[in-house]
C-alpha cells in the first residue's frame, strides 16, 4: 500500500440494496476492521470523495440519483461495486424493476461478490480499486487520454493483497474461515 | 414568519444508509410539513413467485431487508408451512424463538449507533457497533453468515445448532450484558443526549392508535402491542414475559423501549435455551401447495408487526406471496412527528421510527 499517499475518502450509496451489503460497508469503518486508521473517511459529500462504493442491483429511479453522485465527484475517481446485488443484479435479477448491475448505469472499477459481501472483502475491493485510483491519478498528471486498466490492474492486484492482509491482523482467523465456507 | 422554503431530505443523505426523499417545507427553522416520497429501493419481489418456486421464495423474502433477515425468512416459512398444513418439529421452534431473539438484539444494536450518529455522537456510535460485532460472531458461528442467513427453511431448520453452542451463546450474552448497560445508561443519563431526546417528536397515545404505529414506536407512547405474545408463532408463549412500554411518547421513551428490550432479548435466549427439548429440527416436505390454500401470518419484528400471505396454485411456484413491514406503518407517525420540528430535529425524528426503506418498498 506503499503508493497510498493520501487519504482516500469514500461515498456510499444504496442503489436498491437490501441493507445487508450497506451494514457492512459501515461495519468496515468500526472499531472491529477500523478503515479510518488509514485515512478512510466515510463522507456524505460526493465533491470530497475518490471512492465511490455502491451496493444494491439499481431500480428505474435510483439510476439517476447514481449517475448525479457519479458525475459529482471530481476526478480521478474508482468505483466498487459491493455485493451480488451490484455486481450483476443477484437473487432479484429477474426482477421487473431492477437494471442488473451498478455497471449498466455507470463504468465500475472494482466487483466485490457477495451476498452479504464480508466487510474482509469490501477492503480488500477498496484496496485494489485504490491501486486504480492512483494509476489514474498519474495518467492524469503524465497528461495520458487513455488509462491502461486493464494492464495496470494486474500489476497491482498482488501488492494490494499482500497489504491487505496485515492490515486485517484482528480479522486474519475469521477471514479464513470465510475462504473456507 | 417568514415565507416558506423546500429543502430537500435525500435520497442521498449522510444520515441515513438507505435513500428516502423527503421535501421538507419550513418557516424560518421550523418545519411546517414534510412530503415523503419513495421508490428509490422498490424491487418488485413480490412478482418474482411467477419465476422463483417456493423454497427458493424463502431466500428472496429473506433479502427483503438486511438486518432483520431471520424475521423475514421465518415468516415466509410460517406462511409456506401454514398453507401447506405443515407440522415442524418442537425443537426447530425453539431454535427460530432463539435466533430471532438474537436478530432483535444486533437490530437494536445497529439501531442504538445510528441514533448516536443522528445526534452527532461519534463514540457511542462506534462502541454500540463494537459490542455489535460480538453478537454477529455468534450468528456467523451458529448459522454461517454475518446479516443473511438462510437458516430457515420450509420444513424446520437447515441445520441444528448443539447444545454446547447454545450454552457458549447465553455464556457471551450474558458477558456483554455489562458492556451494553454501560453504553445504554449514557443514553438515559448523559445531559447533552438528554437535551436533543427528552420531548422531542411527540407521539401521544391516541395518535399512535389512530396512526397505527406499531412495535417500538407504539409502545414508546404507552400501547402495549406485542405480537410475541397475542400471535402463535415460536414459542413465546411458554417463555412468558411481559411487553415493554414507556408513557412519554417522545424520542427517548423509543429508545427506552428499545434499551429495554435488548436485556429482556437476552433473558428471553437464556430461558429458551434452558427449555429446549431434543428432537430433530426439521421434517421432510414434499408436494406443491395446493391450489387455492391460503395463509397469513403476522411476527413481531425488531421494528414492529411484519404481515405475511402466501396462496398455492397448485404447483410449485406460488400464487401471491405478499409481506408487509413495520416501516411502512410508521411512516404516517413519522410525517406527523415531523410537523412542527426544528429542521435540525428531523434526523433523529427519521431515526426515532427505526426506518427501514428496502423492507417498505421490497
Amino acid at each position: 500500500m506503499a503508493y497510498v499517499t493520501k487519504s482516500p475518502w469514500v461515498v456510499h450509496y444504496d442503489g436498491s440494496s437490501c441493507n445487508g451489503c450497506d451494514i457492512e460497508v459501515l461495519a468496515c469503518l468500526m472499531p472491529m476492521y477500523d478503515v479510518e486508521r488509514f485515512g478512510i473517511i466515510n463522507t456524505g459529500n460526493p465533491k470530497h470523495a475518490d471512492v465511490f462504493l455502491v451496493t444494491g442491483s439499481v431500480n428505474e429511479q435510483n439510476k439517476d440519483v447514481v449517475r448525479q453522485i457519479y458525475e459529482q465527484m471530481p476526478e480521478p475517481k474508482v468505483v466498487v461495486a459491493v455485493g451480488i446485488c451490484a455486481c450483476h443484479g443477484g437473487v432479484f435479477r429477474d426482477a421487473y424493476n431492477i437494471l442488473g448491475g451498478v455497471d449498466t448505469v455507470i463504468p465500475v472499477d472494482c466487483y466485490v461478490p457477495g451476498c452479504a459481501a464480508r466487510p474482509e472483502a469490501i477492503i480488500d475491493g477498496v484496496v485494489k480499486g485504490l491501486g486504480i485510483l492512483q494509476a489514474k491519478r498519474e495518467a492524469m498528471v503524465n497528461g495520458a487520454k487513455a488509462i491502461p486498466a486493464e494492464e495496470e490492474a494486474p500489476a497491482e492486484e498482488a501488492p494490494a493483497e499482500e497489504a491487505a492482509a496485515p492490515a486485517e491482523e484482528t480479522a486474519e482467523e475469521i477471514k479464513e474461515e470465510g475462504g473456507e465456507a | 414568519m417568514g415565507k416558506k422554503t423546500i429543502i430537500p431530505f435525500g435520497p442521498q443523505h449522510p444520515v441515513l444508509p438507505e435513500p428516502i426523499h423527503l421535501d421538507l417545507v419550513v418557516e424560518d427553522e421550523t418545519v411546517v410539513e414534510a412530503i415523503p416520497s419513495i421508490g428509490y429501493i422498490h424491487r418488485g419481489l413480490e412478482k418474482l413467485v411467477e419465476k422463483k418456486d417456493y423454497n427458493q421464495m424463502v431466500y428472496v423474502v429473506e433479502r427483503i431487508c438486511g438486518i432483520c433477515s431471520f424475521g423475514h425468512g421465518w415468516g415466509a416459512c410460517l406462511a409456506i408451512e401454514g398453507a401447506m398444513n405443515v407440522e415442524i418439529p418442537e425443537r426447530a421452534e425453539y431454535l427460530r424463538t432463539i435466533l430471532h431473539e438474537l436478530g432483535r438484539i444486533h437490530s437494536h444494536l445497529l439501531w442504538l449507533g445510528l441514533m448516536a450518529d443522528g445526534f452527532g455522537f461519534e463514540s457511542l456510535f462506534n462502541h454500540c457497533w463494537r459490542v455489535r460485532e460480538t453478537v454477529l460472531d455468534l450468528f456467523e458461528k451458529n448459522t454461517g453468515g454475518r446479516v443473511v442467513f438462510s437458516i430457515c427453511k420450509v420444513g424446520g431448520m437447515r441445520q441444528d445448532i448443539s447444545d454446547e453452542n447454545l450454552k457458549e451463546m447465553v455464556e457471551v450474552l450474558n458477558g456483554i450484558k455489562k458492556e451494553i448497560k454501560s453504553l445504554t445508561d449514557v443514553f438515559i443519563n448523559d445531559t447533552s443526549v438528554k437535551n436533543r431526546m427528552v420531548g422531542v417528536g411527540v407521539l401521544t397515545k391516541e395518535e399512535a392508535e389512530e396512526l397505527c404505529a406499531v412495535g417500538p414506536t407504539v409502545r414508546g407512547s404507552g400501547v402495549a402491542q406485542d405480537l410475541r405474545l397475542t400471535d402463535t408463532h415460536g414459542v413465546y408463549g411458554k417463555l412468558g414475559f411481559e411487553p415493554i412500554v414507556e408513557e412519554a411518547g417522545d424520542c427517548m421513551a423509543r429508545t427506552k423501549v428499545r434499551i429495554r428490550e435488548v436485556f429482556q432479548s437476552i433473558e428471553l435466549i437464556e430461558k429458551a435455551v434452558s427449555m429446549i427439548p431434543e428432537g430433530p429440527v426439521a421434517v421432510n416436505v414434499k408436494g406443491n401447495v395446493e391450489d387455492g390454500a391460503e395463509y397469513m401470518v403476522r411476527l413481531e419484528q425488531p421494528r414492529g408487526e411484519a404481515f405475511y400471505y402466501a396462496r398455492g396454485a397448485g404447483s410449485k411456484f406460488l400464487k401471491r406471496m405478499r409481506v408487509r413491514t413495520p416501516t411502512n406503518m410508521n411512516i404516517p407517525a413519522l410525517v406527523k412527528t415531523l410537523q412542527g420540528c426544528d429542521l435540525a430535529d428531523v434526523p433523529i425524528l427519521v431515526l426515532t421510527i427505526d426506518p427501514c426503506i428496502s423492507c417498505t418498498e421490497r
